[in-house]
């Protein structure tokens, strides 16, 4: 079950780079285990490790020293598109990471995402521009991304509201689960089934070959 | 709601909705769940964990396709984790009760290639799966599109999902497709055109002349891809082809039931005057071979196109092909035909069909493979192996040099064994050139069956019109022949 989540205070890493892959994220090979184990070392391992396996120089973005333990990424456009594998945010949470900014976010990442109360953060190309120059003038300054107040806090004190689904804000502010949501529905689905006869009855083929 | 024109997405979209309260996602019945080994595990951990039962066996079907391997079946599975993975899909499936199509099965394969073959893919559907190539099913006229784990555990769990009604995005593609230009290439070159992200937040719908003129099959390697243009969905209205395709099959309704299906069927193509949130036109007349040479599914150009020149792009993507050529070890400005391959992959739930086998067995047949190269043909499923087998393509690609397999995702995702070694060139049917996607540090050129099996003879990326045997290349890349392929 979820633990509820509302605000996360850190510097930021800065990954300059558009149309970043959930392969890059989470590498397939490491799609074969049957848990959520390990999965912050397989993170955008293939950037950070040589196909020899050794670190490379300069270490990549996650890997750089001063970026140690921050929780926050400035990303470019369309991250996580390609596989639908959740094991890219799931990746991400093991890592650390809390919260995304970027221009967009690839449909089936950003779902994923946020079932892992990661913050996929959408913002104007221009805003992206000025969050870009405001990291490099400050690269060790601290943003706080406030959910329930849907604001960024940039060091200094300027800040600015964003956009999320409201549903799934709700759902991550109280840990809610969305299983239960749904089952708590259960006549609506009772309803429309009894009007719906199924289409196919996968358990019939045998007997059809 | 019923007197404005509708689409074909929209038409589906309202079937299924079960609820929908103000300020949250509608719950959307799905009709079909399709479940493979890899996304699959943690998301059975979840239903126990809550006590919770599958609550439609009877609407979810599982297969094993991803980390399988395609040698030798009676070989044990030597990749620990991998028998572990598919150890664990066969134990959920017999715990929850859900039919399960596993090693050893004829009818086991690829889950976008047996859903259709199976019959069970059908017009007006709502299908999912834990895997974004499921925009495949798209291809009879159902609305399919990938999950997470995390929704695979809620339609497990409900039959139903959470979602926010998706815009629509109409693909016109006019004209006729000419000889040696296939599906592969019209998604390419759209891809190409709207780039990796130009999909996101939209369902595209397939129009048009030269998408009606397409096979079932076709459709489906179109349909794949769409996940590739950053939509999540892709459809192509069902007409006399589609029912031509799904009659007789498995799981097809059959007799009267046909009848009512077929009604039913022939009321979901898009109202005259439904509107489309975005169009776009493609001229199906000028379309070429398409070959990719950089790291995303947009990086393409046409066979007789050049490398393009990180100064002529956009500044904006400038870096990106910067780096995109550095991976690649590619020059600009250098003709993409020509360029030296290691490997030559043919599969995939792109491009891993009993057609894509025929065609790229027209352009074998009668040759040899290039001296050195590696060339791997993967069927998409085991009914498609054996139906290639009764047609003796396994005996062309055996004689021709290259190796005949069991049917899975192979070197597609490279998660079984079969992959490319760092800096090896590829050239490849299935549907992702990302960095590392075919094995860590390999290099993938995406391109047709056509293609790469022309590609298969010279060693290097050659367009498919210089062999002869494509004097006749409507029967190579668009002949439906449903009543062949019925078992």
């Amino acid at each position: 079950m979820p633990e509820p989540f509302s605000t996360v205070t850190s510097r930021v890493i800065p990954i300059p780079r558009a149309n970043v892959d959930t392969d890059q994220i989470c590498p397939a090979r490491f799609l074969k285990i049957t848990d959520k184990a390990g999965l912050a070392d397989a993170l955008f391992f293939d950037w950070r490790f040589t196909p020899d396996g050794a670190k490379r120089v300069p270490p990549s973005f996650i890997d750089e020293p001063r970026n140690a333990g921050r929780q926050i990424l400035l990303v470019g456009d369309n991250f996580g598109s390609g596989s639908s594998r959740e094991h890219a945010p799931w990746a991400l949470r093991a890592w650390g990471i809390r919260a995304i900014f970027s221009t967009s976010f690839a449909d089936i990442f950003k779902g994923n995402a946020l079932k892992n109360a990661l913050l996929p953060i959408v913002v104007t190309p221009e805003r992206h521009a000025a969050l870009t120059a405001a990291l490099a003038a400050s690269p060790d300054g601290e943003w706080t991304v406030d959910l329930a107040s849907q604001k960024v806090t940039l060091p200094g004190g300027d800040s600015f509201d964003f956009e999320i689904d409201p549903f799934a804000r709700k759902m991550i502010l109280a840990g809610t689960d969305e299983i239960g949501y749904v089952l708590s529905q259960l006549p609506a689905i009772e309803a429309w089934e009894a009007a719906h006869p199924a289409r196919v009855d996968t358990r019939e083929g045998a007997a059809a070959r | 709601m019923a007197d404005r024109p509708r689409t074909l997405v929209e038409k589906i979209w309202d079937d299924h909705v079960v609820a929908s309260e103000p300020g949250a996602p509608a719950i959307l019945a799905i009709d079909l769940h399709l479940v493979h080994e890899v996304t699959s595990p943690q998301a059975f951990t979840g239903l126990r964990a809550r006590g919770a039962t599958v609550r439609r066996p009877g609407q979810t079907v599982a297969t094993a396709d991803h980390s399988i391997p395609t040698l030798d079946p009676s070989l044990p599975i030597t990749d620990e984790l991998a028998r572990k993975q598919l150890a664990q899909i066969e134990a959920n499936c017999r715990e929850f009760g859900i039919p399960f199509h596993g090693k050893g099965s004829p009818t086991r394969g690829i889950v976008h290639v047996i859903g259709p073959e199976l019959g069970l893919t059908q017009p007006g559907m709502t299908i999912v799966c834990g895997d974004s190539h499921t925009a495949t099913h798209g291809a009879v006229g159902a609305l399919a599109f990938g999950i997470g784990t995390s929704e695979i555990e809620m339609v497990l769990a409900t039959q139903t999902l959470l979602q926010r009604k998706p815009k629509t995005f109409q693909v016109e593609v006019t004209g006729r497709l000419q000889p040696g230009v296939g599906a592969k290439d019209v998604i390419l070159a759209l891809i190409a055109r709207i780039g990796v992200g130009g999909g996101t937040g939209h369902v595209f719908e397939y129009t048009g002349e030269a998408i009606r003129a397409l096979s079932m099959e076709a459709r489906m390697t179109l349909c794949n891809m769409s996940i590739e243009g950053g939509a999540r969905a892709g459809l192509v209205a069902p007409d006399e082809t589609t029912f031509a395709y799904i009659k007789g099959r498995p799981y097809a309704p059959k007799g009267a039931e046909w009848t009512a299906a077929v009604a039913r069927w022939r009321a979901l193509p898009s109202d005259p005057g439904a509107a489309y949130d975005r169009s776009i036109v493609i001229d199906g007349d000028k379309l070429e071979p398409m070959v990719t040479y950089g790291t995303n599914p947009g990086m393409g150009v046409s066979i007789g196109g050049r490398i393009p020149a990180p100064a002529d792009v956009d500044p904006a993507a400038r870096e990106e092909l910067e780096r995109a050529l550095a991976y690649m070890g590619l020059e600009a400005g250098r003709s993409i035909a020509g360029q030296k391959l290691d490997v030559v992959f043919i599969g995939s739930c792109t491009n891993g069909r009993i057609e894509d086998m025929r065609a790229a067995a027209s352009v074998l047949n009668g040759h040899h493979v290039a001296p050195g190269l590696r060339v791997l043909v993967v069927p998409g499923s085991q009914q498609v192996k054996a139906q290639a087998e009764r047609e003796g393509l396994d005996s062309v690609f055996r004689a021709a040099g290259a190796e005949w397999r069991e049917s899975g995702c192979s070197m597609c995702i490279a998660m079984n064994g079969d992959q490319l070694e760092p800096g090896q060139y590829g050239i490849s049917t299935s549907n992702r050139n990302f960095q590392g996607r075919q094995g860590k540090g390999g290099r993938t050129f995406l391109a047709s069956p056509l293609t790469a099996a022309a590609s298969a003879i010279t060693g290097v990326v050659t367009d498919p019109r210089t062999f002869a045997s494509l004097a006749s290349p409507a029967a190579a890349t668009q002949a439906a022949s449903p009543a062949a392929e019925a078992n």
